[in-house]
């Protein structure tokens, strides 16, 4: 009996022989081969760095010779510095929304959990902002190499805040229908560990990609 | 916000049969996560500074805001991500991909010229 008891409580909460649980083994692997996965992204932006030949161009105007058409710099710098603060933000909220859930803390693990959504939301709006500002300047993902390799990294990004939006939301979700317990806590730190993630990768790309010329 | 927010240990006292113990592991309280908050708030102010400063001219534009953004990455990593509390496993799991990607990074500006160890 006592023993069918112990095989519950471990078969619940999936440990394995090094006395950590499988989930977050699992997304720390992951997030290690992410690791690779943004840094060729950001190689191949890198490598192809100053190599355009026609703009426009990140740091400099540009004016097309054929035409005559004025380019100017194209990237917005203050726009992206106020979504960097934003999504950096959603980390604090993210933290506290782990502890709300350890604590069982339902009001606050709900309006936390909401708070880092929102403010994931927030970065995302920031994003559209700024692809359909580049793109109404003449900036488009085939127009140059600065192009193809900017749209693909940040947009594998945004598409990475995108899923963490939505698992955030599924887990507000599960919090409001049932309430989240210090049991599900492991769940949100596994959530929370890919949200933070998302996050320093973002920190790596404000720098390699919009500050250094 | 009256709510205290002294950190309950992580969910690792259950072990499969026969596992080391595994010990108990606090992560941080609202009071550490605050400052980390502010400290990083702080740090990307100062980026940003140094992107309108004459600094943007200098040799020491590059490897200023590099060395700024490896504090926050290593603040993040190392307080929200739980690296510096948590098992050391993951340690490994992590910093070992994350090395192998950054020499290869660097090794693929050396190949295709943006680094070079002569001047030319």
């Amino acid at each position: 009996m006592a023993t069918a008891a112990v095989a519950e409580h471990h078969a619940d909460h999936h440990y394995t022989s090094t006395g950590l649980p499988h989930t977050k083994i699992a997304i720390w692997a992951f997030i290690g081969s992410e690791c690779f996965f943004f840094a060729s992204l950001i190689s191949t932006y890198l490598i192809y760095k100053g190599r355009s030949v026609v703009g426009p161009f990140p740091h400099t105007a540009w004016t097309d010779p054929s035409t005559g058409q004025h380019f100017k710099a194209i990237l917005n710098i203050p726009v992206t510095s106020a979504s960097t603060f934003v999504l950096l933000m959603s980390s604090l909220a993210m933290v506290l929304a782990h502890s709300a859930v350890e604590r069982s803390d339902h009001k606050w693990s709900r309006i936390w959990l909401a708070t880092t959504a929102l403010l994931g939301t927030t970065f995302l709006g920031f994003q559209a902002y700024e692809f359909t500002s580049f793109v109404h300047e003449g900036l488009k993902i085939t127009t140059n190499l600065f192009g193809s390799t900017f749209f693909i990294t940040t947009g594998f990004h945004g598409a990475h805040v995108t899923v963490g939006v939505l698992w955030l939301c599924t887990m507000l979700f599960i919090d409001m229908k049932r309430g989240l317990t210090p049991r599900d806590a492991i769940n949100v730190d596994v959530m929370a560990l890919y949200w933070h993630f998302v996050d320093v990768v973002w920190v790596a790309i404000f720098t390699l990609l919009y500050l250094i010329q | 916000m009256t709510a205290d927010h002294s950190h309950s240990p992580a969910p690792t006292d259950a072990h499969a049969p026969g596992a080391a113990p595994h010990p108990e592991v606090h992560f941080p309280n609202w009071h550490t996560y605050k400052w980390v908050a502010l400290i990083l708030a702080v740090l990307t102010v100062a980026e940003v500074w140094i992107y309108y400063t004459p600094m943007k001219q200098t040799r020491l534009f590059a490897p200023a805001l590099l060395t700024l953004s490896a504090i926050k990455f290593s603040i993040v990593v190392m307080f929200y991500m739980h690296l510096k509390y948590d098992a050391k496993i993951f340690r490994g799991l992590f910093l070992g991909p994350l090395a192998i990607a950054i020499i290869v990074l660097i090794s693929l500006l050396f190949l295709f010229g943006h680094l070079s160890l002569h001047a030319t």
